[in-house]
This record gives structure tokens, sequence and C-alpha cells, in this order.
């Protein structure tokens, strides 16, 4: 793992973006970076399941919706601290995610994409009419939650520092499971399901597992991101935009690779930002990311990076 | 009862249907260990349907398999791989946008000695090289022609290091110099102790390589026995060629 390049620059990335908002102090940039080191942490993690297993998961965003309340519940209500409120939502939903795994996986193609759909939306439904969350109203995070933290303006800080952590986190796991013996089974799968079976890898263990690992990361964050912005409540929670957005980020960059989901992400979201302050454009984000969509997958289904692998192959050894 | 002992592979009276129509019809026969065994029959006779129910593609609806000591009938293929036994298919399936030293490497890695990854990749380089593909292997698997996807099939299933494995038309749609690489490949198979249990069109390639040979007709055996026996086996002749005598059965009936 050490030794390879794509590590340190995972590594550099991270420092980066927790650095240069620490050193300049400017909560502008702070607020940018944390948008986009969301969307790296949510397209990565996707693409543990498109682009390295080839199940389309329309339902990511539950992870991070459901990581959302489970944090905010157990800070809020429970008192808990930020940090062990965050890992026990993402290990709760990691270990629903998994048994849930077991019988959704064994639907294919089209077919777990709009069950996956439907979880969703059952998800949403039930948590709106669910008591003790707050209903449909949601829930809030009352100020001297803050106090633990030192502080609203601390509690910002250190939500964004966590926030990069989850990020270089969730990279460093696309990483280490792309040069895996795992990732190499979920490869296979990909490929071809039935003979990856002949060949004995067990699919309907490794397509269960990973399910559950993507949805750890995503959870933490969601856990983080609420308990940050002070509210959480269900159309936020699970939004199925949010969801597509995440898969545009990923084939925009490039699915199945580390830097793809990455730059698709960032690239998306600089897209995103621009259109929605732009005054003619407002709101016109969700047109452009339809059109987007539908170029990348007609013209250049393996995305930006997949284009710079063809005209560098070599480029493949260290752009991972 | 001694020959039972030695079975590696014992297949007793199974069958399967799909909807109305009897695909393999109660066929037994077993396979000996270090042994080459033949399947031939027509199009259509249930020669693969047979061995996807050896490897578990599909269920039989009734009788056994034994491999190697254990029953196993009714396990899902990654199960049965795990235990010794591989496969090629028919239609290749390549892991398209893998490199070719890749998919052999997912052969060695979830085989029967489930090796880590640089064991796996050693073991790899070693069949590639023994298949003929060693200078192909950063190629990505669709860019193989189909001679180079079929010695991929067999490089990948050998990487498991198996007891048994089923070679699914292996010489089809090769061209005659592939076709005698392809079975210098399948004798070294054997000489490593590899059972081999192959289905082949191509007659004069099936009768020299197999010790013996099964004949299956419309998912029934019809013979089994050694190429000498088989070539002169009235049921197979009529099954390849028709009946011999049928003009005479007609006129005598008209």
């Amino acid at each position: 793992m050490l030794k390879r390049p794509f590590f340190w620059v995972i590594v550099s990335i991270t420092l980066a973006f927790a650095i240069l908002p620490l050193a300049t102090g400017d909560a502008n940039l702070r607020e940018s970076l944390i948008i986009v080191a969301v969307a790296i942490a949510l397209a990565s993690n996707v693409n543990l399941m498109i682009g390295y297993t080839g199940y389309v998961n329309f339902g990511n965003v539950i992870f991070y919706g459901l990581g959302g309340y489970i944090g905010l519940y157990l800070t809020t209500v429970r008192g808990w601290p930020l940090i062990a409120a965050a890992i026990v939502a993402g290990v709760v939903v990691s270990v629903f995610t998994l048994v849930f795994g077991m019988s959704i996986l064994r639907l294919r193609g089209a077919y777990f994409g709009l069950a996956t759909i439907g979880v969703l939306e059952a998800m949403r439904t039930f948590v709106s009419n669910f008591n003790p969350w707050g209903r449909a109203s949601g829930m809030y995070v009352p100020m001297d939650a803050y106090q633990s933290l030192g502080g609203p303006m601390r509690a910002v800080w250190i939500s964004y520092l966590l926030i990069v952590a989850v990020m270089g986190s969730s990279l460093l796991l696309s990483l280490f499971i792309k040069n895996s013996k795992f990732g190499l089974g979920l490869f296979a799968i990909r490929e071809d399901e039935d003979a990856a079976g002949v060949l004995g890898v067990n699919a309907t263990f490794y397509k269960a597992v990973v399910y559950s690992v993507s949805a750890f990361l995503p959870a933490v964050a969601g856990a983080i991101i609420f308990f940050k912005n002070g509210m959480i409540d269900p159309g936020g929670a699970f939004d199925l935009t949010l969801s597509i957005e995440a898969i545009v980020m990923m084939l925009l960059g490039g699915r199945g690779t580390v830097t793809g989901a990455a730059i698709g992400a960032a690239l998306y979201e600089q897209l995103r930002g621009y259109l929605l302050t732009s005054e003619s454009l407002s709101n016109f984000h969700l047109v452009i990311a339809g059109g987007l969509l539908l170029i990348i997958i007609l013209f250049a289904p393996e995305g930006l990076v997949g284009g710079f692998y063809r005209l560098l192959p070599r480029a493949r050894r260290v752009f991972e | 009862m001694n020959d039972v002992a030695d079975a590696l592979l014992r297949v007793r009276s199974v069958s399967k249907t799909f909807g109305g129509l009897l695909a393999v019809d109660d066929v037994s026969f077993e396979i000996r260990e270090g042994e080459i065994l033949g399947l031939i029959g027509p199009n259509g006779a249930g020669k693969t349907t047979l061995f996807n129910l050896i490897d578990g593609v599909f269920k039989p609806d009734r009788g056994s398999i034994i491999f190697s000591g254990q029953d196993i009938t009714g396990w899902s293929p990654d199960k049965v791989a795990r235990r010794g036994l591989a496969r090629t298919h028919q239609i290749v399936k390549p892991l398209n946008e893998l490199t070719v030293l890749d998919n052999v490497v997912v052969g060695a890695c979830f085989g029967s000695e489930h090796l880590p990854l640089k064991a796996a990749r050693e073991v790899a380089l070693k069949v590639l090289d023994e298949v003929g593909l060693a200078n192909r292997k950063d190629a990505l698997a669709r860019e193989l022609t189909i001679a180079g996807k079929k010695r991929l099939e067999v490089a990948r299933s050998l990487a498991a290091h198996p007891k048994l494995i089923l070679l699914d038309e292996v010489l089809a749609g090769l061209n005659p110099t592939e076709v005698a690489h392809m079975i210098g490949i399948i004798r070294a198979i054997r000489e490593r102790g590899i059972s081999v249990f192959i289905i082949e069109h191509l007659m004069q390639a099936i009768m020299n390589l197999s010790d013996r040979i099964v004949v299956l007709n419309f998912g029934e055996k019809i013979a089994e026995g050694t190429a000498a026996q088989i070539g002169c086996d009235p049921q197979v002749l009529e099954a390849y060629l028709g009946d011999p005598n049928i003009a005479e059965k007609l006129m005598e009936n008209g």
C-alpha cells in the first residue's frame, strides 16, 4: 500500500484540504471544500457498488440520510459525543445494509436498481411517520449540543476536519479494495457474475459485504454533516436527486477508478456551484446533470479518467 | 467395489428436465483418478447440461453427484470450484475488461487453493506460459482472438489447481494448428495428474485423447467404453448416422 504512488497522492490531497482553510481561516473556502469533500466521499463509495461490482445503487443516499438521523438522535437526544455518534451510526447502517443486502442482492441488473429506488422511498415514508425522529418536520440540534465541542464556531471547524478525514478514508478504502483479492473478486462479478461463480467467487457473500462496506463512510459523513447543519428532515435526508448526482459524478470522472470518482465529484460540484449562483441558470443544475449523464453514457462510458488512460496508458499505474 | 473407491467423480442416476423436455435422463457413470473421459453425442444430446449439473450451475431433479468422496449434489458453483472442480465454457466467458493475467489470477485466487494475490500472480504467470499466452498477459481479455479466449478459459481453470477439469468444446472453432496446440495442452494437463472430462465434436481428436468415452443421445447414456468399442456400437452409429437398416425396415412394413 505504502509503495503505491497514489497512496501518497491521496494523503497529500487530504492534508491540503485540511490545512488550506485552517491556515487562511477562510470560512468561504471551508464551506466550498466541505461540499466537495462530501461529494467525493459519496461518489467514491457508490463507485464500490457501481464501478467495482456492477450493481447500480440508486438508493445510496439512504446511507447518508440514515446515518444523519442516527447521529443526530444520539448526539441530541442521548447526549453522545459527535465522533462516537458518527461511528456508531456508520456501524448500525452497515449492519442493517448487510442483512438487507442478503435479500435484495438476489436481484440483478435493472431490477436491483429499481428495488433500491423503492427502498429509498419506503425509508423516507417510514421516517416521515416515525415519532422519535420528529416525523415530517425532522429534528433540530439545540445550540447547547455544540458546547461540548467548544461552541458552535469550533464545532463547525471540527466537523469540517472530520469530513475531510471521511473523504480521505473513502479514497484510501477505494484504493485498498481495488488492489486486494476482495476487489479482484468484485471485478470478476462485474464482468460476468456466472463466470465468477464458476471460478470460485462466492458472489452472494461478496456483494453483500461490499454493499455493507459502501454504506459505512457515507453514514459517518451524514452524521457529521447534519450535526453541523443543525437540522435534518426526511426530504433533505433521503433525496433521490443526491443519489443520482453521486452516480453522475462517479460516471463523469470514470467508473471503477479511484481518481475518477474524486475528479468527477470535484468538477461536478464546481459546475453546480456556478449554475446555482448564476442568476439566469439558477435551479437549472439538474437539467445539466441529466444532460451530462446522457452524454457520458452515450459517448464516453469510461469517463474522463478512462479517456485519459487511453491517451496515456502509463497513467493507469499512477492514477488508479 | 475397488473400482468405486478409485472414482474421483461418481454421477448416479442424474436427471434434469426443463419444462417438459427431459434434458438429462437417468445418467450414471464415473471418472477415475488421472483419466481422460470423453463425452460425445449429437447436438442437443444434453452434454453441456450434464456439465452444468456436475459443477452446480443447475441442480439435478433426481440423482446424486459424488466428487472426491463428498456428496456435492445441489452445491453452488463457487463451492464446487473451491472443492477442486474447474471447467471451461463452450461459449467463452472472459472477464472482458480485466487483463489476461488478472483473469487467470481470479482462477488461482478463488480456486481450490485460496491463494493470496501475490502467490496467485506467480501461479498465473506460470500457467499463462504453459498455454502460450504469456506474451499477451497485459492485454485486456476482450482483445484476444477466439483461440486465445479458449486458451484463457483453460488457463483460468488450470490456475485453480483442480483435481478434475471439465472441458466444454475447447477445440471448436480452432484452425488445425491451434487444435494441435490445444491437444498438447490437454495431454499436459493429464500428465500433471489432473483428471479430464471433455466434450468434443472433433471425433478424431476425442477418440485419440480419451481413455474411455460416454455417449449421450436425447439425454440418455447409450454407450460407454473405449474408442474402439464405441466406434462399432450400433446404437452410437445410429445416433450419428441414422439407422443403417432403415430402408429395409420401411420396405418390410410397406
